[in-house]
Protein backbone atom coordinates (compact mmCIF):
# COMPACT_ATOMS: atom_id res chain seq x y z
CA UNK A 1 0.00 0.00 0.00
CA UNK A 2 1.03 3.32 -0.70
CA UNK A 3 2.27 5.61 1.95
CA UNK A 4 -0.86 7.70 1.97
CA UNK A 5 -2.69 4.93 3.56
CA UNK A 6 -1.81 4.70 7.49
CA UNK A 7 -2.48 1.62 9.75
CA UNK A 8 -5.27 1.64 12.19
CA UNK A 9 -3.00 0.71 14.93
CA UNK A 10 -2.25 3.81 17.20
CA UNK A 11 -5.51 3.67 18.95
CA UNK A 12 -5.98 -0.11 19.18
CA UNK A 13 -5.68 -1.99 21.58
CA UNK A 14 -4.83 1.14 23.71
CA UNK A 15 -8.41 2.32 23.87
CA UNK A 16 -11.97 1.00 24.49
CA UNK A 17 -12.16 -0.92 21.86
CA UNK A 18 -11.43 -3.68 24.12
CA UNK A 19 -14.40 -6.48 24.02
CA UNK A 20 -16.08 -5.13 21.27
CA UNK A 21 -16.64 -7.00 17.70
CA UNK A 22 -14.97 -5.79 14.81
CA UNK A 23 -16.55 -2.22 13.87
CA UNK A 24 -18.26 -2.00 17.17
CA UNK A 25 -21.77 -3.69 15.84
CA UNK A 26 -22.29 -6.76 16.84
CA UNK A 27 -23.15 -9.97 14.30
CA UNK A 28 -26.17 -10.01 14.36
CA UNK A 29 -26.85 -6.66 13.75
CA UNK A 30 -24.34 -6.08 11.33
CA UNK A 31 -26.47 -8.76 9.37
CA UNK A 32 -30.05 -6.87 9.72
CA UNK A 33 -28.01 -4.09 8.30
CA UNK A 34 -26.79 -5.97 5.36
CA UNK A 35 -30.02 -7.60 4.72
CA UNK A 36 -31.68 -4.29 4.67
CA UNK A 37 -28.98 -2.86 2.37
CA UNK A 38 -29.44 -5.99 -0.04
CA UNK A 39 -33.37 -5.09 -0.20
CA UNK A 40 -31.97 -1.20 -0.70
CA UNK A 41 -29.54 -2.45 -3.63
CA UNK A 42 -31.87 -4.46 -5.45
CA UNK A 43 -35.15 -1.44 -5.39
CA UNK A 44 -32.83 1.18 -6.10
CA UNK A 45 -34.16 4.73 -4.03
CA UNK A 46 -36.89 2.51 -2.10
CA UNK A 47 -36.14 3.73 1.41
CA UNK A 48 -35.83 0.58 3.53
CA UNK A 49 -36.89 0.41 7.38
CA UNK A 50 -34.02 -0.84 9.28
CA UNK A 51 -33.29 -1.25 13.32
CA UNK A 52 -31.19 1.49 14.02
CA UNK A 53 -28.90 1.21 17.12
CA UNK A 54 -27.76 3.61 19.75
CA UNK A 55 -24.35 4.60 18.29
CA UNK A 56 -21.74 6.72 20.81
CA UNK A 57 -22.04 9.65 18.90
CA UNK A 58 -25.41 11.59 18.64
CA UNK A 59 -28.17 11.28 16.31
CA UNK A 60 -27.69 14.01 13.29
CA UNK A 61 -23.90 13.02 13.51
CA UNK A 62 -23.86 10.27 11.16
CA UNK A 63 -25.07 7.57 12.95
CA UNK A 64 -26.86 5.83 10.22
CA UNK A 65 -23.90 6.64 7.96
CA UNK A 66 -21.43 4.70 10.70
CA UNK A 67 -23.72 2.09 10.81
CA UNK A 68 -23.93 1.08 7.50
CA UNK A 69 -20.07 1.84 7.47
CA UNK A 70 -19.62 -0.59 9.93
CA UNK A 71 -22.30 -3.28 8.41
CA UNK A 72 -19.82 -3.05 4.88
CA UNK A 73 -16.43 -2.47 6.30
CA UNK A 74 -13.78 -5.36 6.53
CA UNK A 75 -10.20 -5.65 8.15
CA UNK A 76 -8.99 -5.57 4.28
CA UNK A 77 -10.62 -2.06 3.75
CA UNK A 78 -9.38 1.74 3.48
CA UNK A 79 -11.66 3.61 4.74
CA UNK A 80 -11.96 7.58 3.73
CA UNK A 81 -14.33 10.13 6.05
CA UNK A 82 -15.22 13.69 5.16
CA UNK A 83 -17.16 16.18 6.09
CA UNK A 84 -18.80 19.01 3.78
CA UNK A 85 -15.77 17.77 1.62
CA UNK A 86 -12.98 18.01 4.43
CA UNK A 87 -10.88 15.22 6.13
CA UNK A 88 -10.02 17.18 9.16
CA UNK A 89 -13.13 18.52 11.02
CA UNK A 90 -14.98 17.09 13.79
CA UNK A 91 -17.44 14.86 12.45
CA UNK A 92 -14.89 13.00 9.92
CA UNK A 93 -11.34 13.04 12.53
CA UNK A 94 -14.07 11.43 15.45
CA UNK A 95 -15.53 9.25 13.25
CA UNK A 96 -12.42 7.81 11.15
CA UNK A 97 -11.05 7.60 14.53
CA UNK A 98 -13.65 5.73 15.67
CA UNK A 99 -13.02 2.99 13.31
CA UNK A 100 -9.95 2.81 13.51
CA UNK A 101 -10.32 2.08 17.49
CA UNK A 102 -12.96 -0.61 16.61
CA UNK A 103 -12.09 -2.23 13.85
CA UNK A 104 -8.27 -3.62 14.48
CA UNK A 105 -6.30 -4.06 10.59
CA UNK A 106 -8.91 -1.60 8.99
CA UNK A 107 -6.74 1.56 7.06
CA UNK A 108 -7.65 4.73 7.29
CA UNK A 109 -6.28 7.31 4.53
CA UNK A 110 -7.37 10.79 3.29
CA UNK A 111 -6.97 9.98 -0.54
CA UNK A 112 -10.17 9.30 -2.30
CA UNK A 113 -8.20 7.41 -4.80
CA UNK A 114 -6.71 4.76 -2.58
CA UNK A 115 -10.30 4.28 -0.07
CA UNK A 116 -12.57 1.38 -0.69
CA UNK A 117 -15.47 2.59 1.52
CA UNK A 118 -16.02 6.88 1.82
CA UNK A 119 -18.29 7.77 4.25
CA UNK A 120 -19.58 11.36 3.71
CA UNK A 121 -21.51 13.85 5.03
CA UNK A 122 -22.33 17.01 2.23
CA UNK A 123 -20.31 16.40 -0.21
CA UNK A 124 -19.11 13.64 -2.97
CA UNK A 125 -15.85 13.94 -3.55
CA UNK A 126 -14.30 15.76 -6.91
CA UNK A 127 -11.83 12.75 -7.64
CA UNK A 128 -13.81 10.44 -10.17
CA UNK A 129 -14.92 7.08 -8.58
CA UNK A 130 -14.37 4.15 -9.58
CA UNK A 131 -15.78 0.36 -9.28
CA UNK A 132 -15.21 -1.32 -6.38
CA UNK A 133 -15.97 1.33 -4.16
CA UNK A 134 -18.32 1.87 -2.07
CA UNK A 135 -19.74 5.89 -0.93
CA UNK A 136 -21.65 5.71 2.70
CA UNK A 137 -23.64 8.61 2.93
CA UNK A 138 -24.95 10.15 6.11
CA UNK A 139 -28.65 11.34 5.50
CA UNK A 140 -30.58 13.53 8.51
CA UNK A 141 -34.19 13.52 6.53
CA UNK A 142 -34.65 10.27 4.20
CA UNK A 143 -37.59 11.10 2.97
CA UNK A 144 -37.68 13.63 0.15
CA UNK A 145 -41.59 14.97 0.24
CA UNK A 146 -41.16 15.30 4.31
CA UNK A 147 -41.83 18.96 3.85
CA UNK A 148 -44.83 18.57 1.84
CA UNK A 149 -46.77 15.79 3.37
CA UNK A 150 -46.17 15.38 7.09
CA UNK A 151 -47.80 11.73 7.41
CA UNK A 152 -45.56 8.83 6.70
CA UNK A 153 -48.11 6.65 6.00
CA UNK A 154 -49.18 8.96 3.04
CA UNK A 155 -45.56 9.79 1.85
CA UNK A 156 -44.98 5.76 1.75
CA UNK A 157 -48.34 5.62 -0.71
CA UNK A 158 -46.86 8.16 -2.55
CA UNK A 159 -43.99 6.36 -3.38
CA UNK A 160 -45.84 3.53 -4.17
CA UNK A 161 -48.05 4.77 -6.76
CA UNK A 162 -45.07 6.92 -7.72
CA UNK A 163 -47.39 9.97 -7.55
CA UNK A 164 -44.68 12.92 -7.46
CA UNK A 165 -46.79 15.65 -8.31
CA UNK A 166 -46.35 16.93 -5.39
CA UNK A 167 -42.23 17.43 -5.40
CA UNK A 168 -42.68 18.96 -8.34
CA UNK A 169 -45.11 21.36 -6.76
CA UNK A 170 -42.40 21.87 -4.14
CA UNK A 171 -39.88 23.17 -7.20
CA UNK A 172 -42.51 25.25 -8.52
CA UNK A 173 -42.28 27.12 -4.88
CA UNK A 174 -39.16 27.48 -5.46
CA UNK A 175 -39.07 29.02 -8.83
CA UNK A 176 -41.71 31.44 -7.79
CA UNK A 177 -39.87 33.04 -4.95
CA UNK A 178 -36.03 32.66 -5.96
CA UNK A 179 -36.12 32.58 -9.54
CA UNK A 180 -34.44 29.56 -10.33
CA UNK A 181 -34.95 25.71 -9.94
CA UNK A 182 -33.90 23.87 -6.72
CA UNK A 183 -32.44 24.10 -3.72
CA UNK A 184 -28.57 24.78 -3.22
CA UNK A 185 -28.21 21.35 -1.56
CA UNK A 186 -30.49 18.10 -1.07
CA UNK A 187 -32.20 18.63 -4.70
CA UNK A 188 -34.15 15.51 -5.18
CA UNK A 189 -33.77 13.03 -7.81
CA UNK A 190 -35.44 9.98 -9.67
CA UNK A 191 -33.48 7.22 -9.39
CA UNK A 192 -33.86 4.74 -12.16
CA UNK A 193 -36.79 6.26 -13.51
CA UNK A 194 -39.12 5.53 -10.65
CA UNK A 195 -37.87 6.43 -6.87
CA UNK A 196 -38.37 10.05 -5.66
CA UNK A 197 -34.62 10.26 -3.44
CA UNK A 198 -33.12 12.79 -1.30
CA UNK A 199 -29.49 12.45 -1.89
CA UNK A 200 -29.01 13.63 1.24
CA UNK A 201 -27.63 17.07 1.82
CA UNK A 202 -24.93 17.61 -0.62
CA UNK A 203 -24.74 20.23 -3.16
CA UNK A 204 -26.85 20.27 -6.44
CA UNK A 205 -23.36 20.61 -7.86
CA UNK A 206 -22.99 17.01 -6.63
CA UNK A 207 -25.90 15.97 -7.83
CA UNK A 208 -24.63 15.23 -11.57
CA UNK A 209 -21.67 13.01 -9.55
CA UNK A 210 -24.76 10.33 -8.79
CA UNK A 211 -25.93 9.88 -12.00
CA UNK A 212 -24.47 6.39 -13.50
CA UNK A 213 -21.53 6.90 -11.02
CA UNK A 214 -19.65 3.31 -11.12
CA UNK A 215 -19.53 3.20 -7.14
CA UNK A 216 -22.21 1.64 -4.76
CA UNK A 217 -24.05 4.28 -2.94
CA UNK A 218 -25.61 3.66 0.55
CA UNK A 219 -27.01 6.27 2.38
CA UNK A 220 -28.19 5.81 5.98
CA UNK A 221 -30.65 7.70 8.07
CA UNK A 222 -30.06 6.47 11.99
CA UNK A 223 -33.07 8.33 13.36
CA UNK A 224 -35.26 7.76 10.88
CA UNK A 225 -34.32 4.13 10.33
CA UNK A 226 -33.92 4.25 6.93
CA UNK A 227 -31.20 2.94 4.27
CA UNK A 228 -31.45 3.35 0.45
CA UNK A 229 -29.02 2.76 -2.04
CA UNK A 230 -27.99 3.52 -5.30
CA UNK A 231 -26.39 0.56 -7.25
CA UNK A 232 -23.33 1.54 -9.64
CA UNK A 233 -24.11 2.93 -12.94
CA UNK A 234 -28.09 3.99 -12.09
CA UNK A 235 -29.78 6.67 -13.45
CA UNK A 236 -30.23 9.76 -11.20
CA UNK A 237 -31.67 12.34 -12.81
CA UNK A 238 -32.36 15.76 -11.11
CA UNK A 239 -35.70 16.74 -10.91
CA UNK A 240 -36.73 20.16 -12.86
CA UNK A 241 -39.27 21.89 -15.37
CA UNK A 242 -38.74 21.90 -19.06
CA UNK A 243 -37.92 25.50 -19.12
CA UNK A 244 -36.36 25.71 -15.88
CA UNK A 245 -33.66 23.17 -16.65
CA UNK A 246 -31.60 21.82 -13.39
CA UNK A 247 -28.34 23.82 -13.23
CA UNK A 248 -26.01 22.99 -10.48
CA UNK A 249 -24.69 25.67 -8.57
CA UNK A 250 -21.23 26.70 -7.86
CA UNK A 251 -19.49 30.29 -6.38
CA UNK A 252 -18.04 31.87 -9.89
CA UNK A 253 -14.73 32.06 -8.71
CA UNK A 254 -11.45 30.01 -7.84
CA UNK A 255 -10.10 28.16 -5.34
CA UNK A 256 -7.57 30.68 -3.39
CA UNK A 257 -5.53 27.87 -2.72
CA UNK A 258 -5.21 25.87 -5.79
CA UNK A 259 -6.68 27.58 -8.56
CA UNK A 260 -9.50 25.25 -9.27
CA UNK A 261 -12.10 26.73 -11.35
CA UNK A 262 -14.27 23.72 -11.66
CA UNK A 263 -14.91 22.32 -7.90
CA UNK A 264 -17.16 23.12 -5.43
CA UNK A 265 -15.86 25.91 -3.17
CA UNK A 266 -16.64 26.96 0.29
CA UNK A 267 -16.16 30.71 1.64
CA UNK A 268 -14.16 31.28 3.78
CA UNK A 269 -13.88 34.67 6.03
CA UNK A 270 -10.08 35.39 6.65
CA UNK A 271 -10.25 38.55 8.69
CA UNK A 272 -12.65 40.80 10.46
CA UNK A 273 -12.39 43.31 7.69
CA UNK A 274 -14.69 42.04 5.59
CA UNK A 275 -12.00 39.64 3.92
CA UNK A 276 -13.52 36.93 1.97
CA UNK A 277 -11.30 33.78 -0.12
CA UNK A 278 -13.09 30.86 -1.77
CA UNK A 279 -11.61 27.46 -1.26
CA UNK A 280 -12.07 23.88 -2.27
CA UNK A 281 -14.75 22.18 -0.37
CA UNK A 282 -12.57 19.07 -1.26
CA UNK A 283 -9.43 19.26 1.35
CA UNK A 284 -7.53 16.11 -0.42
CA UNK A 285 -8.48 17.03 -3.83
CA UNK A 286 -7.42 20.55 -2.96
CA UNK A 287 -3.88 19.59 -1.81
CA UNK A 288 -3.53 17.00 -4.20
CA UNK A 289 -3.72 19.88 -7.08
CA UNK A 290 -1.42 21.87 -5.12
CA UNK A 291 1.48 19.03 -5.31
CA UNK A 292 0.55 16.42 -2.91
CA UNK A 293 2.52 18.09 0.00
CA UNK A 294 -0.41 16.62 2.75
CA UNK A 295 -0.14 12.98 1.50
CA UNK A 296 0.61 10.89 4.34
CA UNK A 297 -2.52 10.22 6.16
CA UNK A 298 -3.64 11.26 8.87
CA UNK A 299 -2.91 15.52 9.58
CA UNK A 300 -2.76 16.50 13.00
CA UNK A 301 -5.38 19.04 12.04
CA UNK A 302 -5.37 22.95 11.80
CA UNK A 303 -2.88 22.78 9.45
CA UNK A 304 -4.97 24.73 6.76
CA UNK A 305 -5.31 28.31 7.96
CA UNK A 306 -7.62 31.10 7.10
CA UNK A 307 -10.96 31.34 9.72
CA UNK A 308 -13.71 28.90 10.16
CA UNK A 309 -15.50 26.99 7.46
CA UNK A 310 -18.56 28.49 6.50
CA UNK A 311 -20.75 25.39 6.03
CA UNK A 312 -23.82 24.65 7.41
CA UNK A 313 -24.44 23.23 11.16
CA UNK A 314 -24.48 19.02 11.96
CA UNK A 315 -26.90 17.65 9.80
CA UNK B 1 -74.55 10.83 -27.46
CA UNK B 2 -71.17 10.24 -25.74
CA UNK B 3 -73.00 8.22 -22.64
CA UNK B 4 -75.31 11.54 -21.88
CA UNK B 5 -78.41 9.09 -21.55
CA UNK B 6 -76.57 6.74 -18.56
CA UNK B 7 -75.59 8.27 -15.64
CA UNK B 8 -72.07 9.56 -14.77
CA UNK B 9 -72.32 7.74 -11.56
CA UNK B 10 -74.89 5.44 -10.11
CA UNK B 11 -75.16 3.73 -6.48
CA UNK B 12 -77.21 0.61 -5.25
CA UNK B 13 -77.76 -0.26 -2.03
CA UNK B 14 -75.35 1.52 -0.12
CA UNK B 15 -74.88 0.54 3.84
CA UNK B 16 -72.77 1.99 6.06
CA UNK B 17 -72.87 1.53 9.74
CA UNK B 18 -70.78 2.97 12.64
CA UNK B 19 -71.22 0.72 15.18
CA UNK B 20 -74.85 0.57 16.12
CA UNK B 21 -75.79 3.93 13.90
CA UNK B 22 -76.51 3.09 10.43
CA UNK B 23 -75.08 5.76 8.53
CA UNK B 24 -75.99 4.81 4.91
CA UNK B 25 -79.20 2.35 4.76
CA UNK B 26 -80.04 1.24 1.45
CA UNK B 27 -78.90 4.38 -0.42
CA UNK B 28 -79.48 4.56 -4.37
CA UNK B 29 -78.66 7.47 -5.78
CA UNK B 30 -77.93 8.47 -9.60
CA UNK B 31 -75.91 11.62 -11.13
CA UNK B 32 -75.88 12.64 -14.45
CA UNK B 33 -73.83 14.16 -17.03
CA UNK B 34 -73.79 18.37 -16.16
CA UNK B 35 -76.44 17.86 -13.25
CA UNK B 36 -76.13 18.93 -10.28
CA UNK B 37 -77.38 17.23 -7.37
CA UNK B 38 -77.89 18.21 -3.55
CA UNK B 39 -77.38 15.90 -0.97
CA UNK B 40 -79.65 17.93 2.03
CA UNK B 41 -80.41 16.81 5.09
CA UNK B 42 -79.82 17.97 8.80
CA UNK B 43 -76.41 16.91 10.68
CA UNK B 44 -76.17 13.71 11.48
CA UNK B 45 -78.57 12.54 8.56
CA UNK B 46 -75.39 10.47 6.56
CA UNK B 47 -75.13 13.24 3.69
CA UNK B 48 -71.39 13.65 4.26
CA UNK B 49 -70.79 9.62 5.07
CA UNK B 50 -73.12 9.65 1.90
CA UNK B 51 -70.59 11.67 -0.77
CA UNK B 52 -67.19 10.14 0.88
CA UNK B 53 -68.47 6.76 -0.26
CA UNK B 54 -69.43 7.92 -3.48
CA UNK B 55 -65.86 9.42 -4.24
CA UNK B 56 -64.15 6.23 -3.01
CA UNK B 57 -62.87 8.01 0.19
CA UNK B 58 -64.93 5.48 2.37
CA UNK B 59 -66.04 1.69 1.58
CA UNK B 60 -69.60 0.89 2.24
CA UNK B 61 -70.26 -2.43 3.80
CA UNK B 62 -72.72 -3.52 0.99
CA UNK B 63 -73.62 -2.08 -2.15
CA UNK B 64 -71.52 -0.73 -5.37
CA UNK B 65 -70.82 2.71 -6.95
CA UNK B 66 -70.18 2.74 -10.40
CA UNK B 67 -68.67 5.33 -12.47
CA UNK B 68 -68.63 5.82 -16.22
CA UNK B 69 -65.86 7.86 -17.69
CA UNK B 70 -65.92 9.96 -20.65
CA UNK B 71 -65.76 6.96 -22.94
CA UNK B 72 -68.74 5.48 -21.72
CA UNK B 73 -66.96 2.24 -19.92
CA UNK B 74 -68.12 1.85 -16.41
CA UNK B 75 -65.81 1.49 -14.01
CA UNK B 76 -66.49 0.13 -10.03
CA UNK B 77 -65.56 3.00 -8.06
CA UNK B 78 -64.81 0.59 -4.35
CA UNK B 79 -63.21 -2.68 -6.63
CA UNK B 80 -61.09 -0.47 -9.17
CA UNK B 81 -57.90 -0.31 -6.61
CA UNK B 82 -56.32 2.56 -4.91
CA UNK B 83 -54.02 3.97 -8.34
CA UNK B 84 -57.14 3.61 -10.63
CA UNK B 85 -58.99 5.65 -8.00
CA UNK B 86 -56.01 8.15 -7.55
CA UNK B 87 -55.72 9.02 -11.08
CA UNK B 88 -59.64 9.77 -11.35
CA UNK B 89 -59.48 11.29 -8.42
CA UNK B 90 -56.65 14.06 -9.77
CA UNK B 91 -57.71 14.04 -13.38
CA UNK B 92 -61.80 13.37 -13.90
CA UNK B 93 -62.71 14.02 -10.74
CA UNK B 94 -62.62 16.67 -7.86
CA UNK B 95 -63.51 17.23 -4.49
CA UNK B 96 -63.86 20.86 -2.66
CA UNK B 97 -64.26 20.81 1.24
CA UNK B 98 -66.07 22.16 3.35
CA UNK B 99 -62.86 23.41 5.61
CA UNK B 100 -60.42 25.03 3.00
CA UNK B 101 -57.48 24.10 5.09
CA UNK B 102 -58.46 20.44 4.01
CA UNK B 103 -58.81 21.14 0.57
CA UNK B 104 -55.44 23.48 -0.13
CA UNK B 105 -51.78 23.49 0.88
CA UNK B 106 -51.38 26.23 3.49
CA UNK B 107 -47.67 26.61 2.69
CA UNK B 108 -47.64 26.54 -0.63
CA UNK B 109 -48.48 29.69 -2.66
CA UNK B 110 -51.82 30.45 -4.74
CA UNK B 111 -50.23 29.24 -7.76
CA UNK B 112 -48.52 26.33 -6.18
CA UNK B 113 -51.87 24.91 -5.27
CA UNK B 114 -53.33 25.68 -8.69
CA UNK B 115 -50.99 24.08 -10.71
CA UNK B 116 -50.62 20.89 -8.28
CA UNK B 117 -53.48 19.20 -10.47
CA UNK B 118 -52.01 19.91 -13.76
CA UNK B 119 -48.12 18.82 -12.18
CA UNK B 120 -50.20 15.90 -11.10
CA UNK B 121 -50.52 14.89 -14.49
CA UNK B 122 -47.43 15.76 -16.18
CA UNK B 123 -47.02 19.28 -17.10
CA UNK B 124 -43.65 20.36 -16.81
CA UNK B 125 -43.44 23.84 -18.18
CA UNK B 126 -43.31 26.28 -15.29
CA UNK B 127 -44.30 28.99 -17.71
CA UNK B 128 -47.41 26.93 -18.92
CA UNK B 129 -48.31 26.22 -15.56
CA UNK B 130 -48.33 29.45 -14.30
CA UNK B 131 -49.86 31.01 -17.07
CA UNK B 132 -52.67 28.49 -16.34
CA UNK B 133 -52.92 29.28 -12.38
CA UNK B 134 -53.18 33.02 -12.64
CA UNK B 135 -56.27 32.51 -15.56
CA UNK B 136 -58.00 30.66 -13.34
CA UNK B 137 -57.53 32.50 -10.33
CA UNK B 138 -58.85 35.63 -12.73
CA UNK B 139 -61.66 33.40 -13.37
CA UNK B 140 -62.43 32.58 -9.61
CA UNK B 141 -62.09 36.67 -8.62
CA UNK B 142 -58.64 36.52 -7.28
CA UNK B 143 -56.12 39.22 -8.71
CA UNK B 144 -53.45 37.39 -10.54
CA UNK B 145 -51.18 39.47 -8.57
CA UNK B 146 -51.84 37.73 -5.34
CA UNK B 147 -50.64 33.98 -7.74
CA UNK B 148 -47.59 33.81 -4.72
CA UNK B 149 -49.05 34.55 -1.86
CA UNK B 150 -49.80 31.76 0.60
CA UNK B 151 -53.60 30.64 1.06
CA UNK B 152 -52.92 32.13 4.91
CA UNK B 153 -52.94 35.38 3.99
CA UNK B 154 -56.52 34.98 2.20
CA UNK B 155 -59.70 35.22 3.72
CA UNK B 156 -62.33 32.57 4.44
CA UNK B 157 -64.43 33.26 0.82
CA UNK B 158 -61.07 33.48 -0.81
CA UNK B 159 -59.71 30.55 0.42
CA UNK B 160 -62.84 28.57 -1.05
CA UNK B 161 -62.14 29.94 -4.10
CA UNK B 162 -58.80 29.32 -4.72
CA UNK B 163 -59.78 25.66 -3.52
CA UNK B 164 -62.57 25.89 -6.73
CA UNK B 165 -59.96 26.94 -8.81
CA UNK B 166 -57.73 24.47 -7.92
CA UNK B 167 -60.22 21.39 -8.24
CA UNK B 168 -60.94 22.75 -11.47
CA UNK B 169 -57.69 23.88 -13.50
CA UNK B 170 -58.03 19.92 -14.94
CA UNK B 171 -61.64 20.65 -15.90
CA UNK B 172 -63.03 17.73 -14.14
CA UNK B 173 -65.75 15.78 -15.43
CA UNK B 174 -67.21 15.41 -11.50
CA UNK B 175 -66.87 17.29 -8.90
CA UNK B 176 -67.93 16.51 -4.96
CA UNK B 177 -68.36 19.33 -2.49
CA UNK B 178 -69.42 19.04 1.31
CA UNK B 179 -70.79 22.46 2.51
CA UNK B 180 -68.81 24.70 -0.08
CA UNK B 181 -70.08 27.62 1.63
CA UNK B 182 -70.36 26.64 5.18
CA UNK B 183 -68.92 28.86 7.66
CA UNK B 184 -68.92 31.95 5.74
CA UNK B 185 -70.73 34.92 6.34
CA UNK B 186 -74.16 35.57 3.84
CA UNK B 187 -72.85 37.59 1.55
CA UNK B 188 -69.72 36.03 0.27
CA UNK B 189 -72.19 32.96 0.47
CA UNK B 190 -74.10 34.35 -2.22
CA UNK B 191 -71.46 35.66 -4.78
CA UNK B 192 -69.74 31.98 -3.60
CA UNK B 193 -72.85 30.08 -5.35
CA UNK B 194 -72.73 32.70 -8.06
CA UNK B 195 -69.53 31.92 -8.91
CA UNK B 196 -69.84 28.24 -8.61
CA UNK B 197 -73.06 28.20 -10.37
CA UNK B 198 -71.72 30.06 -13.19
CA UNK B 199 -68.79 27.90 -13.54
CA UNK B 200 -70.45 24.56 -13.70
CA UNK B 201 -72.24 25.52 -16.04
CA UNK B 202 -69.83 26.69 -18.50
CA UNK B 203 -67.77 23.48 -18.12
CA UNK B 204 -70.67 21.18 -18.07
CA UNK B 205 -69.44 19.51 -14.84
CA UNK B 206 -71.77 16.68 -12.91
CA UNK B 207 -71.80 18.04 -9.65
CA UNK B 208 -72.70 16.15 -6.23
CA UNK B 209 -73.22 18.87 -3.52
CA UNK B 210 -73.63 18.43 0.10
CA UNK B 211 -75.19 20.95 1.99
CA UNK B 212 -77.66 21.73 5.05
CA UNK B 213 -78.19 25.23 3.49
CA UNK B 214 -81.86 24.65 1.46
CA UNK B 215 -80.82 27.99 -0.12
CA UNK B 216 -78.01 26.79 -1.77
CA UNK B 217 -79.44 24.16 -2.96
CA UNK B 218 -82.17 25.79 -4.73
CA UNK B 219 -79.42 28.01 -6.14
CA UNK B 220 -77.53 25.24 -7.70
CA UNK B 221 -78.54 22.07 -7.67
CA UNK B 222 -81.14 20.57 -10.14
CA UNK B 223 -82.03 17.82 -8.29
CA UNK B 224 -82.56 17.21 -4.65
CA UNK B 225 -82.15 14.24 -2.82
CA UNK B 226 -83.50 14.54 1.42
CA UNK B 227 -81.63 12.54 3.87
CA UNK B 228 -82.84 11.06 7.10
CA UNK B 229 -81.12 8.58 9.27
CA UNK B 230 -79.12 6.97 6.42
CA UNK B 231 -81.83 6.56 3.92
CA UNK B 232 -83.47 8.74 1.03
CA UNK B 233 -86.37 9.95 2.00
CA UNK B 234 -87.67 12.22 -0.77
CA UNK B 235 -85.79 12.62 -4.55
CA UNK B 236 -87.19 14.90 -7.39
CA UNK B 237 -86.36 18.01 -9.21
CA UNK B 238 -85.53 21.47 -6.93
CA UNK B 239 -88.62 23.33 -7.93
CA UNK B 240 -90.66 19.65 -7.04
CA UNK B 241 -89.06 19.42 -3.68
CA UNK B 242 -88.72 22.55 -2.09
CA UNK B 243 -91.96 23.82 -3.53
CA UNK B 244 -94.35 20.79 -3.10
CA UNK B 245 -92.33 18.58 -0.30
CA UNK B 246 -93.97 15.28 0.44
CA UNK B 247 -92.38 14.01 2.91
CA UNK B 248 -93.53 15.38 6.42
CA UNK B 249 -89.40 15.81 6.97
CA UNK B 250 -88.92 17.48 3.85
CA UNK B 251 -91.78 19.39 4.80
CA UNK B 252 -90.25 20.27 7.96
CA UNK B 253 -86.80 20.78 6.52
CA UNK B 254 -88.21 23.43 3.74
CA UNK B 255 -90.67 25.51 6.32
CA UNK B 256 -88.30 25.66 9.14
CA UNK B 257 -85.72 27.26 6.11
CA UNK B 258 -88.34 29.90 4.53
CA UNK B 259 -89.59 30.88 7.73
CA UNK B 260 -86.73 32.87 8.51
Amino acid sequence: MSAAVQGSDRSSGRTGAEGYNFAYLDEGTKRMIRRALLKAVAVPGHQVPFGSREMPLPYGWGTGGIQVTAAVIGPEDVLKVIDQGADDTTNAVSIRRFFARVAPGLRTTERTADATVIQTRHRIPETPLREGQVMVYQVPQPEPLYKLEPRRAETRRLHALADYGLMQVKLYEDIARNGRVGSSYDHPVMVGGRYLMSPSPIPSFDNPKMHRSPALQLFGAGRERRLYAVPPYTEVRSLDFDDHPFEPLRARARCALCGADDTYLDEMVTDDRGGRVFVCSDTDYCGERQGGERQGGERQGGERQGGERQGSGAA
Amino acid sequence: MNGNDEPILSARGLDLSFGAVRALDGVSVDLWPGEVLAIVGESGSGKSTLLRVLAGEAAPSAGSVTYRDADGAGMDVHGMGEPALRRLARTEWGFVRQEARDGLRMGVSAGGNVGERLMATGARHYGDIRAEAARWLERVEISADRIDDRPGLFSGGMRQRLQIARTLVTRPRLVFMDEPTGGLDVSVQARLLDLIRGLVSDLGIAVALVTHDIAAARLLAHRIVVMRNGRVVEEGLTDRVLDDPRHPYTQLLVSSVLAA
